[in-house]
């Protein structure tokens, strides 16, 4: 028997690096994601979980479609997901949103400045567009997972 | 003193609820006020087995700041063979601070500044056994 699975909710997963400002801005580019850009769109799982928790964590990705929000070029949350739970549908790094200003300094680890901010959103901005293009391709049958 | 040799004090961020975020701002509070001996480190690393975070973790001590009883931190220490010198639960502390309503992933409220600063304070106290 073949199970189809949920198709209206993609899952976020944020490295959140707690050394860098990019892991400040990826948790708060994902959480802008969830409260106000589609929020009956997306689901969130803390990364460490993958570790820590159980089966039921671990088939996240194999469950949801995802989408890894990086802080550096490391890609810890793209890895992650890719070795512990399934391949994400799409990944952004932070830096590279970043590099599109290079008159922003990112430096703050706690509060983000007005430009960090700015930064975080537009970073917000393009994963709520991936969610809503993961959602048409599977609400069109093109891309859906089905589990044996 | 030497970066290595520093405490590394490593919080969940935990990204569904504010006592996550208490956790990460905690642990900021900690180095800026001892920035000479605390450090932190990306728990994402010690997630992937990043082998430079795995040696630093076993060859510091380490203090694991954990939002809910899922202890992401501790436990992803302790499979990166770290060496846990302690664990601080914020629910616990929250328990014995029932008056606190911690709100806010994006930006913590009053309370949950409140609360972050209480567990820094716990924080540091397990520090000051062990660090000169």
């Amino acid at each position: 028997m073949k199970l189809a699975l949920p198709t209206r909710e993609v899952g976020i997963i944020s490295c959140s690096g707690e050394e860098i400002p990019g892991g400040t801005i990826a948790l708060v580019a994902t959480r802008l994601v969830l409260e106000k850009l589609r929020p009956d769109k997306t689901v969130t799982l803390c990364l460490p979980l993958f570790l820590a928790g159980d089966k039921n964590e671990r088939d996240f990705a194999k469950v949801f479609p995802t989408i890894t929000v990086d802080g550096c070029e490391k890609r810890c949350a793209q890895i992650a997901t890719s070795n512990l739970s399934g391949k994400p549908a799409y990944s952004i790094v932070v830096t590279d949103v970043a590099k599109r200003h290079p008159e922003v300094v990112l430096k703050s680890r706690d509060r983000l400045t007005e430009a960090e901010m700015k930064i975080a959103e537009e970073v917000a901005e393009e994963v709520a567009a991936k969610v809503d293009e993961i959602l048409k391709k599977r609400s069109t049958g093109r891309g859906e997972k089905l589990l044996e | 003193m030497n970066e290595d040799a520093k405490v590394v004090v490593i919080p969940c961020s935990g990204i569904g609820k504010a006592i996550g975020r208490v956790t990460r701002t905690a642990a900021y509070k900690v180095i800026e006020e001892n920035p000479t001996t605390a450090r932190t480190l990306c728990l994402a690393l010690l997630t992937v087995g990043d082998e430079g975070a795995g040696k630093l973790v076993s060859d510091a001590p380490c203090i694991a700041i954990d939002g809910c009883p899922n202890q992401c931190s501790a436990k992803n220490i302790l499979a990166s063979k770290g060496k846990l010198l302690a664990e601080v639960m914020v629910t616990d502390v929250l328990r014995r601070n029932k008056g606190l309503r911690p709100q806010g992933v994006i930006e913590l409220n009053e309370d949950g500044q409140k609360l972050a600063s209480l567990v820094a304070r716990e924080v540091a106290e397990k520090m000051n056994g062990t660090v000169k």
